[in-house]
């Protein structure tokens, strides 16, 4: 492998990870404050660039005004799905807002295929973002330098809202203790809805530049990168934000890398991330940065 | 149970050697030295949060104790799972009762048995005469323990609909099931009545007599302590304080001043 | 006497329903055996993830992958040599699997087992993580083997498939199967191993501390029902008679999942009513994705409706009705008797 093709590979790993990343942040943080695995994020990611879709073809708005709007909508809906699908569930056991999670997961889905047909359509790309440009002789995609850019634009606001805000405070402190933030006067309905509305567009974000990177839409598109974001988001230790992007960076690095090195393998880069799940849940199950309460005797 | 009186008084059922729990910087337990013999009833006090608990899980095996040995009957058994613990002879009840809800009081019961059983669930499936008898001579057993709790006019309903106190001696009904011959009461009397926790004594006394059983038990109503308990151990933020019979402890200042505050004890 | 009683009409009840069944394969059309088959083997999935969730407590998303391993085995085993020859057009299949053969009631038994061999081993590391962990991660091995599947052309004839797989399934067999699926569930869940288990969903902590070594019974109840996982998907594939990878998508384990979660939680009448009702269901909703000629004017169908409805089904019975149709009830002889006594007095 020469120079270039290796520097196009780092490229590529960086632009994959990062949009694991911003999926999987939505499944820590959710998981972090609920201890629930929402298996309708895959859908959420599916949904925002099916909304740029829309926007584009149906509305005739220029692209960067529906993609803005498209993250909008989507986190709208995601925070819609929590209130009607999750909310009244808060106090049942643990494993009824996850079976409610794949009912809203599989509905979703199959609205999609309802309103837009299982068949895959293609995506409006920017001229500016597909064409390649030369950096000192390598022919490089400027979508492979705008993904992980906007992606770290996206996290650094992120960070701010969790680390400087009143409601980061409080997303904070229902993740250590719900009951206790409810006596201490912390707004948790609307904090929960914050956390939602929070990862949706961030899965909005990632699941549009998805669509610009692998051109194409799909109902179904959103279930593989789904999965694969939440096993990053158990990589890294479920609960923490950091994790959550180490986790997506380190499988987009393994899934470009294993492929480009040994080819032979290809066919089988969907069962990696499963395998890796399976060895961190049997290894270290609170993954690099997470912590888990023992269960009390 | 006439072991009671003719063995001699080294005849220890289990000991405690050093027994130390840490978790991360917190010491709950430290150095724990205890002995407990054969057919006596032993209290294990203290305020809240000095380590009793903690004690009650590293004995059953729920916590693998961070240093220190359990010698029960001469054999070491720190470190070993919970299951295993209960298999030697060592059985507990549970300070939050735990039952299994949707079962009824009979199940209950037939859950402590199983460990017992000579027989495999394939054997049920053609009714095999081992099996069968088995099943029914563990039936009867369990019935005869609730009839000595109490409960054998309950034993088919759902556990979760007896009142209080019978859910707390349902729980010691399933621990004698699994045929202990040490059993550690956690909060034996908590949330009853003052006949209710008299009511109990007298059960507690009965069950050690009829079972040949060694008790260890937690509580906080001192009057059933002094009651029933033959020797103390006194608990403080994790260090024993005080070891002795009742009425040495009663009057032990380092005892006081852990239940009451300094004043109360120079008072 | 109250259980020579139970024996002789559980032996008549099977007496008549045989008779049913005789009466439904000469008078029911194909569409309608086909339902009728399908019902058999929902149920036998059915009862073997209520086995595994809604008895012993383990959250487990991976019956596709089971089946999956049932469906494969028993297909390749009842294929005939000269059949594989001319399906394995990718790559020859290997030398084993192009000369094994046996006869079909082996060759479920033997999809059941390897099924089951492949849940205790899987059991043996992910049976010790957490409810939400374990489900995600079953799902996660019912993914590797769908990807293997797909990857391993000279076993599973890739995504290809198989093709013409003999149909013995019938009647006779998929009801026969459910039945011992029934009797041996039944039976475990009446034994005290079966009070063990449940008494692990309800409490592991105090199972525990009642001697119970709970991963021992854990996978145990994880082989058992993988065992019949596997004998519902080996005989899924002889009814379908074709197989592909594509078949056993996380879609397969949500259709069991929400029959169980509909019959109720650890009640096995729960699993075989909502076995009957949602395979109907299912069926009767694929009128909606084909289009339909109504008075002249021909609608188009609406590919995707009928999982639409599906899935808003499970969230309205998780939000609404979580204990199922059932709850943890049973309907037995006896409870029957109780019903009929009210009834007259």
């Amino acid at each position: 492998m020469n120079l270039a093709t290796f520097i196009q590979n780092i490229l590529n790993s960086l632009t994959l990870g990062s949009l694991y990343a911003l999926v999987a942040i939505g499944y820590t943080m959710v998981y972090g404050i609920l201890r629930l695995i929402n298996f309708a994020h895959s859908e959420i990611f599916m949904l925002g660039a099916y909304f740029v879709f829309w926007g584009i073809t149906l509305v005739h708005l220029p692209w960067p005004v529906a993609m803005v709007l498209a993250i909008l909508v989507t986190a709208s809906l995601g925070v819609l799905v929590d209130q009607v699908a999750y909310r009244p569930l808060r106090d049942a056991p643990r494993i009824s807002a996850l079976i409610s999670s794949i009912g809203v997961s599989f509905f979703l889905q199959n609205v999609a295929i309802v309103f837009f047909q299982a068949i895959p359509r293609e995506v409006y790309r920017p001229a500016w973002l597909e064409d390649p440009i030369l950096v000192h002789g390598v022919r490089v995609l400027p979508l492979t330098l705008f993904v992980p850019l906007l992606s770290l634009v996206l996290m650094l606001l992120l960070v701010y809202i969790v680390y400087r805000t009143k409601t980061g405070l409080g997303m904070r402190a229902i993740s250590k203790d719900i009951e206790t933030s409810y006596l201490m006067g912390v707004p948790v309905n609307r904090v929960i809805a914050v956390t939602f509305g929070i990862g949706s567009a961030l899965a909005a974000a990632s699941g549009i530049m998805w669509a610009l990177r692998y051109p194409q839409l799909q109902p179904i598109m959103g279930t593989i990168p789904g999965f694969k974001a939440f096993i990053a988001a158990v990589f890294g230790g479920i609960g923490s934000i950091q994790g959550a992007v180490i986790g997506g960076l380190t499988l987009g690095f393994i899934e470009i890398m294993t492929v480009a090195f040994f080819p032979d393998l290809a066919g089988y880069r969907d069962a990696f991330a499963f395998v890796l799940l399976i060895l961190v849940l049997m290894v270290k199950p609170t993954g690099l940065l997470g912590e888990r309460p023992e269960d009390k005797v | 149970m006439p072991t009671t009186q003719t063995t001699p008084a080294d005849d220890v059922i289990l000991e405690t050697r050093e027994l130390t729990m840490r978790f991360g910087g917190l010491l709950a337990v430290a150095d724990f030295s205890a002995s407990f013999p054969r057919g006596s009833i032993t209290g294990l006090i203290g305020p809240n949060g000095a380590g009793k608990t903690t004690c009650f899980n590293m004995i059953t095996g729920f916590y693998r104790p961070t240093s220190g040995e359990v010698l029960f009957e001469g054999v070491p058994i720190a470190g070993l799972p919970a299951h295993k613990v209960c298999r030697a002879g060592i059985a507990r009840t549970f300070q939050n009762i735990r039952l299994f809800n949707n079962e009824t009081v009979l199940e209950n019961v037939m859950i402590g048995r199983h460990l017992r059983q000579k027989t495999s669930w394939l054997q049920t499936l053609v009714f095999t005469p081992a099996s069968e008898r088995e099943n029914r001579r563990d039936q009867a057993r369990c019935l005869e323990l609730l009839d000595a709790v109490g409960l054998a006019d309950l034993a088919g309903e759902k556990a979760s609909s007896l009142p209080y106190g019978a859910q707390r001696r349902l729980e010691i009904a399933r621990a004698l099931a699994t045929e202990p011959r040490f059993l550690l009461l956690d909060e034996p009397a908590a949330g009853m009545n003052p006949q209710e926790s008299e009511d109990l004594m007298g059960f507690v006394r009965a069950i050690r007599q009829a079972f040949g059983l060694t008790i260890l038990l937690i509580e906080h109503d001192m009057k059933v302590v002094m009651g029933i308990c033959e020797h103390l151990w006194v608990l403080d933020y994790g260090q024993t304080i005080a070891s002795g019979p009742p009425e040495a402890i009663r009057s032990d200042p380092k005892v006081i001043t852990a239940y009451l505050g300094e004043e109360h004890a120079h008072a | 006497m109250r259980r020579g009683r139970t024996i002789l009409l559980n032996v008549l009840a099977i007496g008549v329903f045989g008779l049913l069944l005789h009466l439904a394969e000469g008078y029911c059309n194909g569409y309608q055996l086909q339902i009728l088959n399908l019902i058999a083997i929902n149920i036998i999935l059915a009862l073997s993830l209520n086995l595994i969730y809604g008895f012993t407590g383990l959250f487990s998303l991976g019956h596709a992958g089971f089946m999956a391993i049932g469906a494969y085995v028993c297909s390749i085993l009842i294929m005939t040599p000269d059949q594989k020859d001319m399906l394995f057009l990718l790559q020859p299949a290997y030398d084993w699997v192009q000369t094994a053969h046996a006869p079909f009631f082996a060759a479920v038994l033997a999809g059941g087992a390897v099924a089951a061999i492949f849940g205790a081993v899987v059991g043996i590391p992910l049976l010790r993580l957490g409810d939400d962990y374990l489900g995600i991660a079953t799902l996660g091995f019912a993914e590797i083997i769908r990807v293997v599947a797909n990857n391993v052309p000279r076993l599973t004839n890739g995504a290809l498939g198989f093709k013409g797989i003999p149909a013995y399934a019938d009647l006779w067999w998929n009801f026969g199967w459910a039945l011992v699926a029934l009797y041996v569930i039944v039976r475990l869940l009446q034994s005290n191993t079966g009070n063990v288990l449940k008494a692990i969903r309800d409490n592991e902590i105090a199972a525990k501390a009642m001697g119970v070594d709970v991963f021992r019974y854990k996978l145990l109840s994880f082989t058992v029902g993988s065992f019949f996982a596997g004998v519902g998907g080996a005989l899924l594939a002889s009814l379908l008679t074709t197989i592909d990878p594509k078949m056993f998508l996380f879609t397969l384990t949500f259709n069991v999942l929400m029959i169980v979660v509909a019959g109720g939680l650890g009640s096995l009448t729960g699993s075989v009513l909502a076995g009957i009702g949602i395979t109907v269901l299912l069926e009767w909703l694929r009128v909606v994705e084909n289009p339909v000629d109504l008075l002249g004017f021909s609608l188009p169908g609406i590919p995707g409706m009928r999982m639409v409805v599906f899935s808003l089904a499970l969230i309205v019975i998780i939000l609404f009705r979580r204990e199922g149709l059932m709850g943890m009830r049973e309907l037995t002889w006896r409870s029957l008797a109780g019903v009929f006594s009210r009834g007259k007095a």
